[in-house]
């Protein structure tokens, strides 16, 4: 070992040091966990068995939850895609001053804390709330029905908690951007749709796709938020593994969800890391 | 009436005038361009004629059709950007295609032209790349391709070969050359490389501060520069100022030309010569510097520091330090005189 | 180039969107009446008047601003000389490693709760503060060292070599070169990890005991059992405390530079 590298390691030390004592292990721990026996009457159990993975597997009840899960977080990529890519472009269009106003509006929001936020969506989805009784008022609906409890509830309010991060993502590919190319389709005789749609929005792609990896993963993995609009009675994977830890006291259980959990998450972050790899490492630069 | 007339333009951001008072007429099959320094308007000046930007005052007409009601798009330009803009995520051929795709033009008639586009411009086995896979001087060509394969009624060009290293700059302008040259096409070019200028175009228009210093053929801006302006931002120059005597104009005492009013005589560095036969300007050589192709000389005189430049052509040159006579002809200076604004 | 009405149109929906449910606690935390509405005839500040009888709310506060505080200060501190290493320095595993440490950003607050939850009541120390607030270090660690490295990549390396060959031994070069170039990224890196550990819940709720809960999550224990005026005005309390904090934040660092980086265009 050089010197550089001796000096470089010394540097890292204390940090990895600590990662591995406080990161590692735990999660270590937890999988051994999700091995565990249990029973009510003597908690966990220290045998090794994949009984837990087996009934989560096997049981109807928890894969419908799961494929809430997907199906939530799969809702919420896609509006936040709908919405937080167009807002990306039209902030990047807006003159000074108004433009870094509206960042504000939109960075904003991210430092509020997600239970005050989402206790404003408690208030707007409930049966009095402005949004029941608006849809009722437009003839949509024949009487004021809450949102609270239901999935579209759930993905109104995790679309507002992370869009911000949708835009963000867009705005940081649009910055890469030459603004001279939406001038040269122009004067190719480009109108404006369709600089939008065959400039514009191919070079933000990559930006729209790692938007896309952040915002599913945070939805897939949300937890105050569909605790509160969703309750008991809509459950997601990450309220039923708390209710496994904090109420059934069945910690191997909810352990081996937090551990599915986790390991679908990481598989299609990977794989769609993988996808934006292989398609834009020949067009743009890293 | 030219094929693409500028009347009385002024663009002003706010209070800040960044063209004013411009007129130009640029006939068709022209390649003109604009110089100046940096800041002068020229990017402005290029940017109204394409749309981009709205002049506050004047006219842009086109083969006699005023174009301030028609968008951009609708102008028919081809324009290549300082920054290429190539769109990253086509391939050459789509970029040099969209163009055509805009009007329509029927696939196999797109694949034809695109081919041939690419052909002009060397590229005819580089269509199916990607920007970012080519060379700065390629990716220009691209940008050419792209520009001119809608027929342009004219081609604009900002800074086209700035990004360019030297040799990269001198091939693709005789390129460019020979590109517009055989596609007829009128071109305006901004620059601010005066050899560029000098070696590509009909005619140079050189700005200054938002205003038309002067407008003429290579050769004229150069060798009768029409103002003081001109005659400095174009290639060097020695300025003296120069006092009537009986004899002629003096330069400190020294006699150099004919006159009889107090002015100031403008000479260029290889007008300056070295003379044995006594009359002249007297100096000492500061410095020499070889040049590859010339030599240049700093010869310090009593009237001010004086830049010679000589041909590298094996002729013996002084040595640094040693004493000269500098002198040139009456007709290579040009006067502007004193009190007279330059 | 300029936005058409229908992009002003949406850009108009898309922000009374994201002010809506925010606007909305704060009107109601204002109402004179017993139970949820909107103001309409008067605002009251009744509810804030409650807060006070709600001591574990205050406390709570103290509490989120503390952890807050401790883990941004310690993740710091730890990032510093890792950041400079990966930075600055060629050794094998170094991109791992810089993978590794951005890990916690990838794994769900969930899992990490759960986690230290099992971690925690193996070595006895459930429910106590100095737990917290390691939870909290890895929670924000990423953040830190995000900044942290920002700082240290952009620094030119010939800038030390400069300082060494003008004389200066190592412990100055990094005294009077280094750490000065490097502070505004730990500045902003210690700004990013409070904002993210005084927001945390999800991991908090499984390793906060009752005398050590923050303030999101006594919010949300809250929030659980119902929805009333006092809950919104502690909100819209936090709201104010946070509008105030992103104002400083913006007008000395500027926010966006926090959360994008430097706009080059
Ligand atoms: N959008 C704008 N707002 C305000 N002032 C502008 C704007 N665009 C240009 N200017 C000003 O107008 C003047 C002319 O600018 P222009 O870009 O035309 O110069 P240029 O001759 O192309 O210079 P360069 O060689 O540096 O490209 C400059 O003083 C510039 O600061
Ligand atoms: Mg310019």
């Amino acid at each position: 070992m050089n010197a550089q590298a001796r000096q470089g390691w010394l540097l890292v030390a204390p940090a990895t040091l600590l990662f591995v004592g406080i990161v590692a292990t735990p999660l270590a721990m937890t999988l051994l966990l999700s091995f565990n026996g249990w029973s009510s009457t003597q908690g966990i159990v220290p045998t090794l068995t994949v009984q837990n993975y087996a009934e989560i597997l096997s049981d109807s009840f928890f894969a419908e939850i799961f494929l809430r899960t997907l199906r939530i977080a799969l809702w919420v990529t896609l509006i936040c895609v709908l919405i937080g890519a167009p807002e990306a472009y039209i902030l990047r269009r807006m003159r000074e001053p108004w433009r870094s106003s509206f960042i504000l509006v939109v960075i904003g929001p991210l430092l509020v804390s997600v239970v005050a936020r989402t206790l404003g969506w408690a208030l707007l989805l409930g049966g009095n709330g402005l949004i029941p009784l608006a849809l009722h008022r437009l003839g949509l609906t024949s009487s004021p029905v809450s949102l609270m409890f239901t999935e579209t509830g759930v993905v109104i309010a995790l679309v507002h908690v992370l869009v911000p991060f949708m835009v963000l993502s867009v705005w940081a590919s649009l910055a890469r951007m030459d603004p001279a190319t939406e001038r040269a389709a122009q004067s190719l005789g480009a109108s404006q749709i369709t600089i939008f749609l065959r400039i514009v929005l191919p070079q933000a792609m990559p930006g729209i796709l790692s938007g896309g990896i952040i915002v599913f993963s945070l939805a897939a993995s949300a937890f105050a938020t569909p605790a509160i609009i969703g309750g008991r009675r809509l459950k997601v994977a990450s309220t039923l593994a708390y209710d496994e830890f904090l109420n059934t006291l069945n910690w191997p259980l909810g352990a081996a969800i937090a551990v599915l959990l986790l390991v679908g998450i990481v598989a299609i972050v990977v794989g769609w890391n993988r996808f934006i790899e292989r398609r834009y490492s020949q067009v743009f630069a890293s | 009436m030219p094929y693409l007339a500028l009347e009385n333009i002024r663009k002003a951001y706010g209070p800040a005038v960044a063209v004013d008072r411009l007129d130009l007429g640029v006939e068709k099959g022209e390649f003109i361009s604009l110089l100046g320094p940096s800041g002068c308007g020229k990017t402005t000046t290029l940017q109204m004629i394409a749309g981009f930007v709205e002049p506050t005052q004047g006219a842009i007409a086109l083969d006699g059709i005023d174009l301030s009601r028609l968008a951009p798009e609708k102008r028919g330009l081809g324009i290549v950007f300082q920054s290429y803009a190539l769109f990253p995520h086509m391939t050459v051929a789509a970029n040099v295609a969209f163009g055509l795709e805009m009007r329509r033009v029927g696939k196999a008639e797109i694949r034809q032209r695109v081919e041939q586009a690419l052909a002009m411009v060397g590229l005819a086995d580089k269509g199916g790349r990607y920007p970012r896979q080519m060379s700065g001087g390629q990716q220009q060509r691209v940008a050419l391709a792209r520009a001119l394969v809608i027929r342009p009624a004219i081609l604009l060009l900002d800074e086209p070969l700035s990004n360019l290293d030297a040799k990269q700059r001198e091939e693709m302008q005789l390129e460019l050359r020979q590109i517009q040259r055989q596609s007829g096409t009128t071109t305006v070019l901004v620059t601010h490389d005066q050899q560029e200028a000098l070696a590509l175009s009909d005619r140079i228009v050189v700005m200054n501060q938002g205003r038309v210093e002067q407008i003429g053929s290579p050769f004229d801006v150069y060798e009768r520069p029409g103002s003081a302006f001109v005659a400095t931002f174009l290639g060097r120059t020695n300025t003296f100022s120069a006092e009537p005597t009986p004899r002629g104009l003096a330069v400190a005492g020294h006699v150099m030309m004919p006159g009889e009013r107090p002015a100031t005589i403008s000479i260029r560095p290889e007008k300056v010569d070295f003379t044995t036969d006594g009359d002249g300007l007297p100096g000492r050589v500061l410095t020499r510097v070889f040049q590859g192709n010339h030599w240049l000389l700093h010869v310090e005189t009593p009237g001010g520091l004086c830049l010679v430049i000589r041909p590298n052509d094996g002729r013996p040159l002084p040595g640094e330090g040693e004493t000269v006579v500098l002198a040139f002809r009456a007709r290579d200076a040009s006067l502007s005189l004193a009190g007279s604004t330059p | 180039m300029r936005n058409g009405p229908l992009a002003l149109v949406f850009h108009a929906a898309f922000v009374v969107f994201l002010l809506a449910p925010m606007v909305l606690v704060c009107l109601v935390a204002f109402t004179p009446e017993g139970f949820l509405s909107i103001p309409t005839t008067r605002f009251s500040l009744r509810w804030f008047e409650r807060i006070a009888q709600y001591p574990d709310f205050i406390a709570a506060f103290r509490t989120s601003l503390f952890v807050a505080t401790a883990a941004s200060l310690i993740a710091v501190l730890f990032a510093v000389p890792a950041a400079l290493a990966i930075a600055r320095y060629r050794f094998t595993g170094r991109e791992a490693l810089n993978a590794f440490f951005m890990a916690p950003l990838m794994i769900p607050h969930l899992v990490l709760g759960i986690a230290f939850l099992r971690f925690y009541s193996l070595l006895g120390i459930s429910g106590t503060m100095a737990g917290l607030i390691i939870g909290h270090v890895v929670v924000v660690f990423p953040f830190a060292m995000r900044m942290v490295l920002a700082a240290a990549t952009g620094m030119d390396k010939r800038i030390e070599d400069a300082a060494t060959a003008l004389g200066a031994d190592r412990i100055t070069t990094y005294r009077r070169i280094v750490i000065p170039l490097i502070i505004p990224g730990m500045a902003s890196g210690f700004a990013l990890a409070f904002i993210q550990s005084f927001d945390e819940v999800t991991m908090t709720v499984f390793i906060a005991s009752a005398t050590t809960t923050t303030l999101p999550v006594r919010m949300f224990t809250y929030i659980q059992d119902s929805i009333d005026p006092l809950i919104c005005a502690v909100s819209a309390l936090l709201i104010l405390f946070t509008v105030l904090a992103m104002l400083v934040i913006d007008r000395f660092y500027g926010l966006q530079r926090l959360f994008i980086g430097e706009d080059k265009s």
